[in-house]
């Protein structure tokens, strides 16, 4: 028998290419759009010009003599059906369609069904609505005005703007250290609103059957049980008769994790007409009314000893979750996981406080690539630490590796009560330093800044807190975050897996087959993973937080063990020795010490199929319900050599390098992949990403030509290395990857175009960096004309 | 709205259909036709996703009309691969990781293909200008050029889109 091998099975670390890909590169990709339904309707938002106004009255008559047009729905008719309101995600209700006033612009006020997509537009055009004007509130700080507009009058106990004040770690201990410490720093910034825009927008088709009640939601979801669940609960559906598919979803970065009234009306649309409504957002409607992310405003402070020791952190941040509280976080946790904030360091104690206010801005507050609020908490650390670096004369790099938590430490318990499970950041930090040439660069810039050249090192180290999450702690509307995992090994040695959680294109249809092909000898071309279909797939609270390795990773592996068990048994049968002398080697079953009698597990699947040992269950399958123990907690060292010109403020990314260190890896080329992709998102967000609004709450970035995502042209080439410390908790010590390079990026970035000014005495230049912002600070500088 | 009769070769198959004026070609290709590997990603011609060939040339099929096509040739990314086998450009996507989620690939491979036409041996910088005109949100690019760079030493010779 020919030796089997991690390479010949593509099993843990390998470089396998993507099984899904056939698919796509030939355009047999199966997105949201391309679900035709015999009989098909589309629906077409009416959505409020006005950001605030009173709705008198809306007029569907002309509408519906448009040629093709069905129906239209508003407020009225959902009330009749109980659906005017929905619950969001963080225990709000948000309004399905606007009844009595609209409250951001492109809010939803009439749906209308047609039997084409041309024809559903022409009726939105002709739906009148009589709107009053109302004053808006756009800014977050005059939301907590006491004058301020109420904006949502709608709830019968809310008196202002206010929505929740969290706070974390001991307030009195900090302050006292504050009041004794050598040194203070103090630093204001800002987090822009920020959209994750995937490439496709969000959308669904919805298929009721009025004489069997079943109801087949197509669906761009990252979270199909999730949602079908919710759907249970908001509009009555059985979810035995429920059926969320999503199908390839092309991209979501949290974008695809809500529930939006886009969903709702179509599902209601398809049971009041009896026939499939398919609907799919246009780029506008997306970026308008659909998850923003990010938007906080935050004072964060670090009090020091003279020599650099960092003693404690004070946070307050002012969230803005716009006119709905429809933000995507844990129950329990209204600002996430935002008090991971003290980062990589050892500090004395800390204070977070998060308030969070009601604007008249489109809902959200998603973790866009991003683990709840953990790159909002890097980015505060990581500006805070090299103002903190400025303010003592020190080296931001001498600095971080003073105040690092010591491998020793590990598990490290943070004053603000997380538990890191593994790291050794002296070691990431010493690789990036040595292979970006640290010290040659410095001299490179004290050379340059004396012939007035720019030149800026940015360094981030960023802790990330990922794989929500343990049950004891999280949930989301009361559902564990608990993953599901289902294997079936077929009698000719094949294998399916099922999984409740749903790549967006994180290629998990080769990823957990490779934790299959290592854990159960098979090889991974013969191994189907299928997700996104509740009918099928085990129960699962979806991808994003980079949930889906830490959680359904773990489950994958802990039900691969299950099935190995049951082999282990049928090998003993098959080699006529007793369980205790067999032995798993080399991905076969071995009889201890005799290399020669051994039994793969083609072999044992077959037998557990047509002569299973007496007594035992036929078959050979596994479910297992992951609970994490704890979270893991990936973290990186990100260093970004930045030339600026300094007459114009236009800037250059000279070098990027990115150190990670994510566990134990299952696809080096998936995960310099996701590393690529992030770095990208993270590039974007840093110098030219923002959704503003102008004083009247106008959505002033609502296409992509003045929402900008980089071309390749402007996208950086991007460096990668890597350190592995795996987690000692995780069954296969793996930490999730997808969004560190989003949450370490940013302030790299930054840190480097403020590292280049710094010696005019710039300490802070907020996001997103542009070279017209650089530029008039070189103008008030003296430095540009 | 009135309708007006045409007939556009969609990968060699020529199809007559009767659309409205407005009716852009992007529509014609995925609703009319039933070809969905062309995909819509914006409303402004900014993202590519749509990208196609017409004869010969790579365009945005959402910002054309479909009667503008009356008469021509297009291929798609289903046409791409031919009696069988993969076209360079698809193999060299797959082979580097040149894509994540799909959404774009099609349309950045309609480009590359394009560019590869125009310009057999582009620098780095002149990929990366080439397919300026196609976003994509996964990779950051580097791949994508990684491949396109791949496989331009892979072109079938004297076969044009």
């Amino acid at each position: 028998m020919s030796e089997i091998t991690q390479v010949s099975l593509g099993g843990m670390g390998q470089s396998v290419r993507r099984k899904e890909d056939i698919r796509f590169i030939q355009g047999k990709g199966n997105y949201i759009e391309d679900i035709y339904l015999p009989n098909m309707l589309y629906g077409c938002f009416v959505r409020s010009p006005f950001a605030h106004a009173k709705i008198n009255g809306i007029n569907s008559a002309e509408a519906l003599k448009v040629p093709g047009v069905v129906a239209v729905l508003t407020a009225k008719e959902l009330a009749a059906h109980n659906l005017a309101w929905m619950p969001t995600l963080a225990g709000d209700t948000q309004a399905v369609l606007a009844g009595e006033k609209a409250v951001f612009q492109g809010q939803e006020v009439a749906y209308v069904i047609a039997e084409n997509q041309y024809a559903a537009a022409d009726g939105a055009e002709m739906v009148e609505v009589d709107y009053e004007e109302l004053a808006p509130v756009v800014d977050p700080h005059q939301a907590m005005d006491k004058n301020a507009p109420l904006i949502r009058d709608d709830k019968k106990d809310q008196k202002n703007n206010h929505i929740f004040t969290w706070e974390a770690g001991d307030k009195a201990a900090t302050d006292a250290l504050f009041k004794n410490a050598d040194v203070v720093i103090s630093q204001k910034t800002e987090f822009q609103r920020v959209h994750p825009a995937p490439m496709e927008t969000c959308g669904c088709v919805v298929n009721h059957n009025k004489i069997t009640g079943q109801t087949d939601i197509y669906l761009t979801s990252q979270a199909p049980h999730a949602h079908r669940t919710v759907f249970a609960l908001v509009a009555g559906l059985a979810e035995h008769k429920t059926r969320v598919i999503a199908p390839d979803i092309g991209g979501g970065f949290g974008n695809k994790v809500p529930v939006y009234p886009g969903y709702v009306l179509t599902a209601a649309a398809s049971i009041v007409l009896g026939r499939p409504v398919k609907w799919i957002e246009t780029r506008t409607e997306n970026l308008q009314s659909t998850g923003f992310a990010r938007d906080y405003h935050t004072q964060a402070e670090l009090a020091a000893t003279k020599d650099g020791k960092i003693l404690a952190m004070r946070v307050n941040t002012l969230a803005d979750h716009g006119a709905f509280n429809a933000q995507a976080n844990p129950t329990k946790w209204p600002a996430g996981l935002y008090s991971i904030c003290t980062g990589s360091y050892t500090m004395d104690n800390a204070y977070v406080k998060v308030d969070a206010v009601y604007t008249n801005k489109a809902p959200g507050g998603v973790a866009y690539r991003c683990s709840f609020r953990v790159t909002e908490a890097a980015y505060v650390i990581e500006r805070a630490v090299d103002q903190l670096a400025t303010k003592l004369k020190m080296d931001p790099a001498a600095l971080r590796e003073k105040n690092f938590i010591k491998s020793s430490q590990f598990p490290y318990k943070t004053v603000t009560g997380w538990e890191y499970d593994s790291g050794d950041y002296h070691k990431t930090m010493k690789l990036a330093l040595d292979k970006i040439g640290y010290a040659e660069l410095r001299k490179e810039q004290a050379e340059k800044r004396k012939k007035g050249e720019l030149m800026g090192i940015g360094i981030s180290f960023f802790t990330e807190i990922v794989g929500a999450g343990p049950r004891k702690q999280f949930d989301i509307l009361g559902l564990s975050m608990n993953d599901g995992a289902e294997i079936r090994v077929h009698p000719t040695g094949s294998a399916t897996v099922r999984l409740g959680v749903k790549s967006q294109g994180q290629g998990h249809e080769t990823t957990f087959g490779q934790i299959v092909a290592e854990e159960l000898g098979i090889p991974v071309e013969k191994i189907t993973v299928e997700e996104g279909d509740t009918d099928t797939a085990p129960y699962g609270l979806g991808t994003y937080g980079s949930r889906s390795t830490p959680v359904a990773g773990g489950a994958t592996a802990l039900a691969a063990r299950k099935v190995r068990e049951k082999a282990k048994k049928i090998a003993a049968h098959l080699l006529e020795v007793s369980e205790q002398d067999v032995e798993w080697k080399n991905y076969k079953f071995q009889v201890k010490g005799v290399p020669g009698k051994v039994k793969t597990m083609a072999e044992c699947a077959f037998a557990a199929y047509t002569n299973a040992p007496d007594g035992q269950e036929a078959g050979l399958e596994a479910t297992f319900y992951y609970d994490p123990p704890n979270f893991t907690f990936p973290y990186g060292a990100y260093i970004c050599v930045v030339d600026i010109d300094n007459k114009s403020g236009q800037f250059k990314i000279r070098r990027f390098l990115a150190v990670d260190d994510c566990g134990t890896i299952i696809n080096p080329m998936v995960v310099e992949g996701q590393i690529h992709g992030g770095l990208t998102e993270g590039f974007a967000i840093a110098t030219m990403q923002e959704i503003r609004y102008d004083a009247e709450g106008n959505n002033l970035n609502g296409s992509f030509m003045d929402y900008l995502l980089p071309t390749a042209v402007e996208t950086p080439h991007w460096e990668t290395d890597k350190t592995i410390t795996p987690s000692p908790h995780h069954p296969i010590g793996a930490k999730g990857v997808g969004e560190s390079p989003n949450v370490g990026s940013p302030q790299a970035i930054v840190n480097s175009v403020v590292d280049a000014l710094s010696h005019l005495g710039v300490t802070n230049i907020d996001m997103p960096v542009t070279p017209w912002k650089i530029w008039q600070i070189l103008k008030e500088k003296g430095v540009a004309e | 709205m009135s309708k007006k009769e045409i007939t556009i070769t969609v990968n060699g198959t020529a199809h007559t259909a009767s659309v409205e004026p407005r009716m852009l070609l992007t529509h014609f290709i995925r609703d009319v036709m039933r070809q969905t590997g062309t995909h819509v990603g914006c409303d402004t011609t900014s993202c590519g996703a749509c990208t196609v060939s017409l004869e010969g040339q790579s365009v945005k099929s959402c910002t054309i009309f479909a009667v503008q096509a009356d008469g021509k040739s297009i291929v798609t990314v289903e046409g791409l691969a031919q009696n069988g086998a993969l076209h360079p450009i698809q193999e060299a996507f797959k082979e580097h990781h040149a894509l994540q989620c799909g959404f774009c690939t099609p349309g950045m491979m309609l480009s590359a293909v394009g560019l590869l036409q125009r310009n057999p041996n582009p620098t780095e910088d002149e990929i990366r200008w080439g397919i300026s005109g196609n976003l994509c949100r996964c990779t950051g690019y580097q791949n994508i050029v990684k491949a396109i760079q791949d496989a331009a030493g892979k072109m079938p010779k004297g076969v044009k889109l």
